[in-house]
């Protein structure tokens, strides 16, 4: 008999959410690379928390951390080379960190999972749609091969890929990108799971598919109150669906807040940059503001605030001191010795 | 603005078809995947055109041919009025030095075995008589200087560089042999946020410094607008709409244009639950077997019988002051890009 994750997590029963613990809770969360080059700290020191039918997005340029803390999330990252040194990472309160590799097998894909930026290499491309996504259900549920295969068209169906019934008989060459996109949020959402994780999930698609993708993924949000966490670098899209956003630089978060309050007025010189150099009707023929110098090594990464190199408000504290995450609202931080002048607007 | 100067490329007609083939001993055509299908615009000195469409469209295919790279199943590409697509040996050499290109990833168009003053320097090596062999090293080094990067890291070679670099690198090689026309193939997808501003105000800093024309492809539709004199739609192969950028992106008359720009997400979450959005279903059909009439009717809300019938010619259609081959074209301001 399978075991059900009831069985694994007492903790975690089904409906029986334990009183006050979020839905699932990043805090302090560090992940080093040992590489031949030196350790790489690709994720220092982050926390964010998502609750049933919320959308957090994460914002951040490649190497930023985004993508490893989702991975770490997932208890996906290869150990070694990846260390965990520091930090929890707690679904409905309990630590995944700490749990046996068989308790997180119970986690992963049921109650968390994942959808990945390249659909075509993140499928395997010698087995059908259909044995994949009803993989999901022979692995978790045990069900045969037939009702498995019953379910992934019943799920392909519920992602509108036309004509369901004999496509699930065809290989992941065989589609589209944007039906591919549609093929891995079928598995994803096979489970029903608690909390999902999109990373990048549009980058690789064009903006009419992008937006049949994110209109699905709205849908069945609110159809199944899933926590989703939505990993891109895309201003646009993150101010379209989010309900709050953390933006990471150099593996930190160094601005969390409602949506609506970013996009008034950022509180962190970075977050401020990245929305400035989106082109804009106004800005037409004139030179748009671009955030200075290159990210940030992170075999080296700079002393004090890491973006102090490319920051406009710098001063001799921020060379030397690295920055608390400051309370700037009941709901809103940013890692800025000198976030009053940033929300202000001053200019230094 | 653009009107007024001198036009240096002429496009009339062009149509590039791949053959698909059957059968290993003896190969029978079977069809053909018409990529480029029947294009025709100008391009002006100093004048930027953007191209804009979703992926299979035909935009890289248009890149190549105007580069001499595919040659046209027929039509013509005048540039300067001598035709590139029919040229041939010393000639066609001559007219390439006139058009170059940047491409879009900055990691594999550069030859990680050469040095960056190698890899700017070769177009010198085929066109010996921009450079003579001993000014090159001042030429290669004066590029870099001109693209924002360090003279003295002529020896480097590309994956000492970043990636932003590496594109400024790839810059200062289609600036080499000074020409009047730049070809840039998502010149700035591959690149980080903050990185592709330092891209897009470079290309504009060179526009003006060195008087160039641009075509510039990309998805991105308010980094073209942001730098485009004019904007070319494409569908299928085919410009749906071509107009000056203020026409295309305030009043579009094409519903394919009008789709594509309500499909862009704004980066203001203020009032996005009234937002206006029309979501095309499914995917752009088979290039190799297009619909009849209008090629978007398959995916069009107007659609009537005339669309299958009668294909709509690109033309200024009443009540519009721009180029549009919809029976229906009618202007409508849908949400606004950027």
């Amino acid at each position: 008999m399978k075991k059900t994750s009831a069985d694994v997590l007492p903790g975690l029963s089904e409906g029986g959410a334990p009183g006050d613990h979020p839905l699932l809770a990043v805090d302090n969360l560090h992940v080093e690379f040992q590489t031949r080059a030196g350790v790489v700290r690709a994720v220092n020191g982050v926390s964010y928390t998502v609750g049933p039918g919320e959308t957090l997005a994460v914002l951040g340029e490649s190497g930023s951390g985004k993508s490893v803390t989702a991975q770490a999330i997932m208890g996906i990252l290869d150990m070694p080379p990846a260390v965990i040194p520091k930090g929890e990472i707690r679904f409905k309160g309990t630590n995944l960190l700490k749990l046996s590799e068989e308790a997180r097998t119970q986690v992963r894909g049921q109650r968390i999972a994942m959808i990945f930026q390249d659909a075509l290499s993140a499928l395997n491309p010698v087995f059908t749609v259909g044995w994949q996504i009803s993989e999901m259900f022979r692995v978790h549920r045990g069900m045969s091969k037939a009702d498995g295969l019953k379910k992934a068209i019943e799920l392909m169906d519920r992602v509108r890929i036309p004509a369901a019934r004999q496509r699930v008989h065809d290989y992941p060459h065989q589609f589209s990108g944007g039906m591919r996109q549609r093929i891995m949020i079928a598995m994803s959402i096979a489970l029903d799971p608690e909390v999902l994780i999109a990373d990048e999930p549009t980058t690789a698609l064009d903006v009419t598919v992008q937006a049949q993708i994110m209109e699905l993924l709205a849908e069945l949000q609110r159809e199944s109150r899933m926590g989703l966490i939505l990993i891109t670098h895309d201003l646009g899209v993150v101010a379209d669906v989010a309900d709050k956003i953390a933006v990471m630089y150099a593996g930190r978060i160094v601005e969390n807040a409602p949506v609506h309050d970013i996009y008034k007025g950022p509180a962190h010189p970075y977050t401020k940059g990245l929305l400035e150099s989106i082109p804009r009707v106004d800005l037409k023929g004139h030179e748009l503001y671009a955030i200075k110098g290159l990210p940030p090594n992170l075999l080296d990464l700079p002393t004090g605030c890491a973006f102090h190199p490319r920051c406009p408000y710098r001063q001799d504290n921020c060379v030397t001191d690295a920055p608390p995450l400051h309370e700037v609202s009941g709901t809103r931080n940013s890692a800025c010795h000198y976030w009053r002048e940033v929300l202000d607007g001053e200019h230094q | 603005m653009a009107s007024t100067s001198e036009r240096i490329l002429e496009v009339r007609d062009l149509v590039k078809h791949f053959p698909l083939t059957q059968g290993i001993v003896v190969k029978r055509q079977i069809g053909a995947i018409k990529a480029v299908d029947g294009v025709s615009f100008d391009l002006h000195k100093g004048e930027t055109l953007g191209i804009v469409g979703e992926s299979g469209c035909g935009k890289s295919t248009l890149a190549k041919v105007l580069m001499a790279l595919e040659r046209p199943t027929s039509g013509s590409v005048k540039i300067n009025g001598r035709d590139i697509a029919h040229a041939k040996g010393g000639e066609l050499k001559r007219m390439r030095r006139n058009i170059q290109m940047v491409m879009q990833d900055p990691y594999t168009s550069l030859n990680p075995r050469m040095t960056v003053g190698d890899i700017i320097g070769e177009p010198y090596e085929i066109h010996t008589e921009v450079a003579p062999k001993g000014d090159r090293r001042t030429k290669v080094q004066e590029l870099l200087e001109v693209v924002g990067l360090n003279p003295d890291h002529i020896n480097r070679y590309p994956h000492q560089f970043s990636g932003g670099q590496r594109q400024r690198i790839g810059i200062a090689r289609g600036l080499a042999l000074q020409p009047e026309i730049i070809v840039c193939d998502e010149p700035v997808s591959a690149l980080d946020v903050s990185i592709q501003a330092q891209v897009i105000n470079l290309l504009e800093r060179l526009q003006n410094e060195f008087d160039l024309a641009y075509i510039f492809i990309a998805h991105d539709l308010s980094v073209v607008r942001h730098i485009s004199d004019r904007v070319g739609v494409m569908y299928l192969g085919k410009f749906v709409e071509l107009g000056k950028d203020t026409e295309i992106y305030d009043r579009p008359a094409h519903p394919y244009t009008q789709a594509l720009l309500s499909a862009v997400p704004v980066p203001d979450p203020d009032g996005r639950e009234q937002r206006e959005r029309i979501i095309l279903q499914g995917d752009p059909p088979s290039p190799a077997n297009p619909p009849s009439g209008c090629r978007f009717r398959t995916r069009c809300w107007k659609a009537q019988e005339i669309c299958a019938e009668e294909e709509p010619l690109l033309q200024i259609r009443p009540g519009t002051a721009h180029e549009s081959a919809c029976h229906f074209a009618e202007t409508h301001d849908v949400v606004h890009v950027g």
